[in-house]
């Protein structure tokens, strides 16, 4: 039974006011916070664990190695991968699609060929493909984002041409919400030969996601927007693709055998894994996994798709508020970005830090999609398992403070 | 520090009705600011008189901060000379990030209000915003003066 209640026990951190009141965590696309299990899962392996993994022949080592391995086979399940293999541990998403374009891409992008990403992707979905772009002389393509938030499937197929190399998309937007139809565009960039990328940094916290189901070829995402720790992150590839690209960083754990003047690999995933890993963050995901695990990530999906509704309802109902995105709460994940009348959404963000309540404002990574938006900034409310509809109570409330501060607010977005 | 002493009356009087707020047709120097991470537009036109800063016009926007800065900064510098412009943008930036002071500055007393926002480390730029604006509006007509 999914119980917001219940699951707030678990997190010491909402137990903290701010400014005098009770916290009301909204920046959960930012990152999300922690329970109890993850920090101690974490604090157990330095007090009864630590070791470095694959090499020592000692107690320690073994069980670090294990409990390691056992997050990466924790990870293949979570997304339905067909074995650990297929689970490189990285930093984070970005890291881990900057490995994608510095391996796949460099080995596979010619000039005049073309990368096609969309106008509502994160800087970590941009620059990436810049860079391999000017590197190769490929050009970079953006699908655009209609005034509904959301991206044409048949434009799309127009613009996956015989030069396509490489489809990249976020499978759900950290600003509108919105989630992208990755499933069918993946079909689109098969049909024409090229590999589809999905960024899953937001998808994956929130929604049910089988690489099966999506049929993409790499899947991004990290661990810190998905209750673990910083500093680890994942990327999934098809095994057939991962097997034929090159390391990114030689050194120690990523080798087989190494001479004087050449080395072979290590097998998958270690090839990609040079240096000692991030040993306790990855076992501490491992925590976290099973934490979203045990809350069934349908019912999480179904938590969330409830207090967006609620969300969309009641800020949509005050005169002053202009959402952006899908209207339709199917369409979309718990990320809702909208602007208060004219004020700028910094001074939102610092009345409502005032009433104890943290939102994003900004441009969230999106400078592109700002544009597309005709915005300089948003603010962003963004919602997960342990957020109630009291809150959004709580969020509504607030921005009549701002109304106090500013006074006149009439006028357009600034 | 206080929601109030962030957003102290005197700065939501100047967000609110902005000095010499529009843009100049007749301006001699101009230059367009962004602060790319937050979005803060400034735009600062000046009519000068040989050395004398004669009009100010100031558009823009961007939070109340920034916009706040700029309407008090075109007050202070209005028919003051281009050295004691660039004088008084050294004493803010100074004010701002190294601790100095404006007292016994008359004409930056409005000024004298932003200093909460010291408390507030990532909004100090936009109070900078307008000041590297003016100060590059006049670096081009020096430039420009040069090129004549």
């Amino acid at each position: 039974m999914f119980d917001p209640q219940r699951i707030r026990d678990d997190f010491p951190i909402l137990q903290r006011q701010v400014h005098g009141k009770p916290l009301v965590y909204l920046d959960n696309a930012a990152t999300s916070q922690k329970p109890r299990q993850v920090i101690q899962a974490l604090s157990h392996y330095y007090e009864h664990t630590n070791a470095n993994v694959h090499r020592g022949l000692h107690t320690l080592a073994e069980e670090a190695t294990e409990q390691y391995e056992a997050a990466r086979r924790k990870a293949a399940r979570f997304i339905s991968a067909s074995g650990p293999d297929e689970i490189i541990f990285t930093r984070n998403t970005t890291e881990a699609l900057n490995l994608v374009a510095l391996s796949w891409g460099r080995a596979n992008v010619r000039a005049g060929d073309e990368i096609l990403i969309s106008q509502m992707e994160h800087h970590s979905n941009v620059v990436p493909w810049q860079l391999l772009a000017r590197e190769k002389g490929a050009r970079l393509v953006y699908a655009e984002v209609g005034a509904d938030g959301l991206l044409d499937l048949d434009a799309i197929e127009r613009q996956i041409g015989e030069r396509t190399r490489i489809v990249s998309l976020m499978h759900m937007s950290n600003v509108l919400g919105t989630i992208n139809p990755v499933a069918e565009v993946a079909k689109l960039a098969h049909a024409r030969g090229a590999v589809m990328v999905v960024d899953g940094a937001q998808s994956v916290p929130h929604l049910p996601v089988d690489v099966r189901d999506l049929d993409c070829d790499f899947l991004a995402f990290s661990s810190h927007k998905m209750l673990g720790p910083t500093g680890i992150g994942v990327l999934w590839g098809r095994r057939s693709l991962l097997e034929q690209m090159e390391p990114v960083l030689g050194g120690g754990e990523m080798i087989a055998q190494v001479l004087d003047d050449s080395s072979t690999w290590n097998d998958l995933p270690w090839k990609f894994e040079a240096g000692t890993p991030n040993i306790g963050d990855g076992i501490a995901f491992g925590s976290a996994l099973d934490y979203l695990t045990e809350l069934g990530m349908q019912a999480v999906r179904e938590h969330e798709r409830e207090l967006t509704a609620y969300a969309m309802e009641t800020l949509g109902a005050l005169p002053e508020v202009t959402i952006y995105g899908p209207r339709d709460p199917a369409k979309r994940g718990g990320a809702v970005a909208f602007n208060y009348g004219s004020i700028h959404p910094h001074d939102v963000a610092t009345v409502l830090d005032y009433e104890g309540i943290a939102v994003r404002a900004g441009q969230h990574c999106c400078q592109p999609l700002m544009r597309a938006l005709d915005v300089s900034a948003t603010v962003r409310a963004s919602f997960y398992v342990y957020n109630t509809q009291a809150e959004i109570d709580a969020l509504v409330g607030a921005l009549g403070k701002v109304k106090e501060v500013f006074g006149d607010v009439a006028g357009r977005p600034v | 520090m206080s929601l109030d002493g962030l957003y102290r009356e005197i700065i939501l009087d100047h967000y609110q009705n902005p000095r010499n707020r529009g843009e100049l047709g007749d301006a001699n120097a101009a230059s367009h600011g962004l602060n790319p991470l937050c979005g803060d537009e400034v735009d600062v036109f000046l009519k000068l008189e040989g050395d004398q800063i004669d009009t100010i016009g100031v558009t823009g926007r961007g939070c109340s901060i920034s916009q706040a800065t700029g309407s008090m900064m075109s007050e202070s510098i209005k028919g003051h000379s281009v050295a004691e412009a660039r004088e008084m943008a050294q004493a803010f930036k100074s004010m701002m990030t190294e601790g100095g002071s404006l007292e016994d500055r008359d004409e930056m007393a409005d000024l004298e209000a932003l200093q909460g926002v010291k408390q507030f480390p990532v909004r100090i730029k936009c109070t900078l915003l307008p000041w590297t604006t003016l100060t590059d509006a006049l670096d081009r007509y020096a430039a420009n003066g040069e090129s004549r």
